[in-house]
């Protein structure tokens, strides 16, 4: 409050009683002219630095993030033509792969068919020729059967008859007994 | 303690020209701080190649923005040429009124002469764009049409009365909202020093003026923003008449 009691009050200096400061008509004069000059001022500095300066940021900006947005869109566009591009390389490897193994698997089968072929036929082979064996061993034996039989006819009818038997007529029993 | 005291003008450089006081006084003094400081937010503050804005770049980008679009809404596109008036009209009030919340500062804006010489800018811009846009076309603002022709007498002359006082009720509003919330604090203030004097626990008392005044801070601090967004907003509705003068 000291600083205000040095200044002159305006208000007190010629009358001797106050008046309401805002009413104070002797004060106007002073009041118009400052706020002349500094309104004026600030409507000068306003409207040709200020704003247009403001604005000029402004549109830059919008500039700048419209060029940015559409560089974005750009470069979006271009990763995806370049996914699309590696989603198709990979679907290609994806059926060449499976051709190769397709391919793979079927030359396997074709090779693993013939072989087993060969090998039935060779058993088959091998089959045949021990079957071919069987029935000869069959035959010899059989063959041998007969000399038994007539050899043991023969003991058994000299042992009994204390006589050789004749050897027709033990082929022939021998023949009509293998007949039965 | 008088709660009118803040309102005097003290000449601090005295000026007298022809007998007449064109003394720097501190009305004077803050009148130029305002724009000094409306200067340093939306000139200083501003880089011209941020993209990205700092911090008081962004204060004052978004106070552009706010009352670009505030006169685009109220006076449309062409209401843009006003644009300067109505930022340079917002940021003075709004300035004024803020800088007088500091202690043993002035409110320039608390002054009738300031309040009116500001709505009778206004006033005669939409008076002058009025009449030389539209030429006697103007005159239709003061003719509502679909009104019975009975009572188009007596609208027309509510019309006109209420069109001639505009500057009064946009000048009166603003000055007295601050005068008013200033004696307001000021009364609640002395109230504080006042029952801090008491003795003993009748000191305690302060505490409820000191609350009301905490919460008249508040409320003074939203009408000084609000004062000026008002006068702002009414300027764009009144240069919107001049502009577009059919109802």
């Amino acid at each position: 409050m000291a600083a205000e009691t040095l200044n002159t009050e305006l208000s007190h200096e010629a009358s001797g009683h106050a008046v309401f400061p805002p009413f104070e008509s002797r004060t106007f004069s002073s009041q118009l002219l400052w706020l002349a000059i500094s309104f004026g001022l600030l409507y000068y500095l306003m409207s040709k630095v200020a704003l247009p300066r403001i604005a000029a940021v402004l549109e830059k900006r919008r500039l700048t993030i419209a060029s940015q947005l559409d560089d974005a869109a750009v470069m979006q566009a271009k990763a995806k033509d370049a996914s699309d591009a590696q989603d198709k390389s990979i679907a290609d490897a994806k059926t060449n792969a499976q051709a190769l193994a397709q391919r793979a698997r079927d030359t396997l089968a074709a090779e693993s068919d013939a072989g087993r072929k060969t090998l039935e036929a060779e058993l088959e082979g091998k089959l045949a020729a021990a079957e071919a064996t069987i029935a000869d061993t069959t035959a010899k034996a059989m063959a041998n059967v007969d000399s038994i039989a007539t050899e043991a006819a023969h003991a058994i009818v000299e042992r009994l008859t204390g006589k050789a038997a004749g050897a027709d007529v033990v082929a022939s029993a021998i023949a009509a007994t293998k007949q039965s | 303690m008088d709660p009118i005291h803040q309102f005097s003008l003290s000449k601090w450089l005295p000026l007298d020209v022809a007998g007449r006081d064109f003394s720097l006084t501190n009305s004077a003094f803050y009148m130029l701080l305002a724009v000094a400081l409306v200067a340093l937010l939306t000139i200083v503050c501003v880089d011209r190649n941020a993209t990205v804005p700092g911090r008081a770049q962004s204060v004052a980008e978004s106070l552009y923005e706010f009352i670009a679009n505030m006169v685009r809404d109220a006076a449309g596109e062409s209401g843009m040429k006003f644009f300067p008036l109505v930022f340079s009209l917002f940021m003075f009030i709004l300035i004024c009124n803020l800088i007088g919340f500091i202690p043993y500062t002035f409110t320039v804006t608390s002054h009738i002469v300031v309040t009116a010489t500001l709505a009778l800018i206004v006033f005669f811009t939409v008076l002058i764009v009025g009449f030389a846009k539209n030429g006697a076309r103007f005159l239709k603002l003061f003719v509502p049409s679909g009104v019975p022709i009975a009572v188009l007498p007596l609208v027309v002359l509510i019309e006109v009365i209420s069109f001639l006082t505009r500057p009064i009720s946009h000048s009166v509003r603003l000055f007295a909202n601050m005068l008013a919330g200033h004696i307001l604090l000021k009364v609640f203030g002395g109230f504080v020093v006042l029952m801090l004097g008491l003795k003993g626990f009748g000191a305690l008392t302060a505490l409820l003026p000191f609350a009301a005044t905490v919460a008249f801070m508040a409320l003074e601090l939203l009408v000084a923003v609000l004062q000026a967004y008002v006068f702002a907003m009414l300027t764009c509705m009144y240069l919107n008449d001049a502009l577009h003068p059919g109802h």
